[in-house]
């Protein structure tokens, strides 16, 4: 007897009791449905939480000074005077290591076009905008030139554009003072937006590092150092060597605390990365187990289902049906409906996870491999909560079965 | 020709705690194609057991049964319903048809476990319901047929795939006077035209009376076995009593 045969009795069956068949599904429909909105949309927190910190610059590794003990008074962090310009350049030359930009800031009053604003100015190196993946807006960014001549030019964020510019002259060629100095705008950078701890990072004024130290501050030592490895795999070596380096050129004993520190922005991702992976399994799996609720529905009906067609089952098996075909053709039942009930769930699932990320403006991407699952997981619940019904099913007597009542 | 059903010391005792239940105790019988034996007999007489014994139903505590000339008695339950699906009918006093289902798809049902192709199956089911003067049913389902007309359905189905026997399992037990009659001539017709071999089993001497060969059972026994040509006063008594 042929199995398409059996098949297509199971679907006819189904046919013949429709709104039960839609009501046995529904619990499927709810689980599947549930399963690929939160995958959906834990998927779309994972991609633009990593999408933040890519934002923050590819593969960085920052280096800051370390505390200052002086008498037993310590500072904090960055009171220490310890990273100097050389320490970039011998950074630099290190294997995997393709970018290093010195970071000095300074909080100050900058004024231009009859304007002024307080904002921070930063002294940075030509790789910064390429560490930071941050592309310009307008013009150019600081030269090898400019920094080997401690050149008078800085180039603007958006924020300080808007406030010293505020009728949309163009700043370019315009002249902004930084503490009485005067610097040739020469290029703006794009919008960035908030950093991760909520600073506008658009906020700023860059200027070659050089021009920084030697004419503004005054100072021979940095704030701190941008560091890009070449590969975010080799992000977790660079920062062991640039320590052992820093150790070997600052003259630190093994066993003595460090007078820097070296923090790589892969930790924060991946801490943000594994809440976010946390959560979303944490959702899978009540949408898992409603999935589940849903397969004991299937078993409940097909058990009534067993029991009202007793009197079928036993004229089927009289009139020839081997009891394998009627174990077939109710397990073809249980899993038509699971499987059914599974792709009606991806389909209501993905149109809500289209809603919930127009309405909410949250993020939302369904996965192949999560619908996948979910259909293979909803037959797969057919299956293992159909198999009792059909084999009780198809272990009734048929004498028994023909007179029952 | 081999017999259509022979058995021989035919034993079927349901092993219960208290005591035992001999319900066939050596039963001898022999049908022959063409036949169309009446089994009769009150209620735990056995005739029910060896119904369900000779339609692969049940299976004999101990004794010898051979089908077709086939010995049938050690056959896996696989090829028994194998057997069943081509080679014997049921006909049941229920009806049993399919709901929501019409005549023809529940006509059709042996032949689709006998695997028989879809024009072939349409084919027979049409021809079975011409058979019992319900092809202009053939799309409706039984809910929008009377008992009488269901019982054709179910005799049609029993027909379809030419069987060498049907059982039919006192097929008029729920069915009015007029109706008995309809189905028992019907039954009758199709042994004299067709020669299919039939055996019925029922309690009503009326019934029986249509048969050409009564076997009474008692307390598991073969009480007669008389070779009765269907008396015309019999189906005179029958046809006067629907006047």
């Amino acid at each position: 007897m042929k199995r398409s045969i059996i098949a297509r009795m199971a679907i006819l069956a189904l046919l013949r009791n429709r709104s039960r068949s839609l009501l046995t599904m529904l619990g499927v429909v709810i689980g599947v449905a549930a399963v690929i909105i939160t995958v959906a949309i834990g998927t779309g927190a994972r991609t633009s939480v990593s999408d933040q910190i890519n934002a923050l610059g590819s593969n960085m590794i920052i280096v800051q000074p370390g505390s200052l003990n002086l008498g037993g008074v310590r500072s904090g962090s960055g009171g220490a005077s310890s990273l100097t310009p050389a320490d970039g350049m011998a950074i630099a030359k290190l294997p995997h290591v393709s970018a290093v930009s010195p970071t000095v800031t300074l909080r100050t009053q900058v004024v231009s076009n009859g304007n002024n604003w307080q904002t921070t100015v930063t002294g940075v190196a030509p790789s910064y905008t390429y560490i930071r993946s941050w592309p310009m807006a307008s013009g150019t960014f600081i030269s090898q030139a400019d920094t080997d001549g401690a050149a008078k030019v800085a180039v603007l964020g958006q924020t300080v554009i808007t406030n010293l510019f505020p009728n949309g002259q163009n700043p370019l060629g315009q002249t902004v003072l930084v503490k009485n100095v005067p610097y040739v705008v020469i290029g703006t950078l794009t919008a960035k937006g908030q950093s991760g701890v909520g600073q506008d990072q658009d906020d700023t004024i860059v200027i070659p590092f050089s021009s920084m130290l030697e004419r503004i501050t005054g100072q021979t030592t940095l704030a701190a150092m941008d560091v890009s490895a070449d590969t975010s795999d080799n992000v977790d070596a660079v920062q062991t060597e640039v320590t052992q380096l820093l150790e070997q050129r600052h003259r630190i004993a093994s066993g003595m605390p460090d007078d820097f520190m070296v923090r790589n922005l892969q930790d924060i991702a991946n801490a943000a990365a594994s809440t976010a992976a946390i959560l979303q399994l944490l959702l899978a799996g009540v949408a898992t187990v409603s999935l589940v609720v849903g397969g004991i529905g299937i078993m409940n009906i097909m058990l009534v289902s067993v029991t009202e067609r007793t009197r079928e089952i036993g004229l089927r098996l009289a009139v020839g049906a081997r009891r394998s075909a009627i174990l077939w053709q109710f397990l073809i039942e249980a899993v038509a409906l699971s499987t059914a009930g599974g792709a009606i769930g991806v389909v209501i699932g993905t149109l809500g996870s289209v809603a919930v990320s127009l309405g909410a403006h949250w993020p939302a991407a369904v996965p192949l491999s999560a619908v996948l699952f979910s259909v293979a997981f909803s037959a797969l619940v057919g299956v293992f909560f159909g198999y009792y019904p059909a084999a009780k099913a198809s272990r009734l007597d048929p004498i028994v079965a023909l007179r029952f009542e | 020709m081999a017999s259509v059903v022979e058995v021989r010391k035919l034993r079927r005792v349901y092993p219960l705690v208290e005591e035992p239940v001999i319900a066939l105790a050596g039963v001898d019988l022999t049908i022959d194609p063409g036949e169309f034996v009446a089994v009769m007999g009150p209620s735990g007489s056995g005739k029910s057991t060896f119904m369900h014994i000779v339609g692969f139903l049940d299976r004999p505590t101990s004794g010898y049964y051979a089908f077709n000339g086939r010995d049938v008695t050690e056959l896996p339950e696989d090829t028994l319903a194998d057997i069943r699906s081509r080679e014997m009918g049921f006909v049941f006093q229920a009806y049993n048809l399919l709901p929501r289902t019409s005549a023809v798809e529940n006509v059709e049902l042996p032949m689709l476990y006998a695997g028989i192709g879809e024009k072939e199956r349409r084919a027979a089911a049409l021809g079975a319901l011409d058979a019992v003067g319900l092809l202009k049913y053939a799309q409706h389902h039984p809910n929008q047929l009377s008992g009488g007309q269901q019982q054709r359905v179910a005799i049609a189905r029993s027909l379809v795939n030419d069987p060498r026997l049907i059982l039919a399992d006192e097929p008029t037990g729920a069915l009015d006077v007029r109706s008995t009659n309809d189905i028992m001539q019907l039954f009758r017709k199709l042994n004299d035209e067709r020669g299919i071999t039939i055996m019925l089993v029922t309690h009503e001497p009326d019934v029986a009376a249509f048969a050409k060969r009564t076997v009474t059972f008692r307390d598991g026994h073969i009480l007669s076995d008389t070779a009765a040509p269907a008396t015309p006063r019999s189906l005179d008594k029958l046809g006067m009593a629907i006047v």
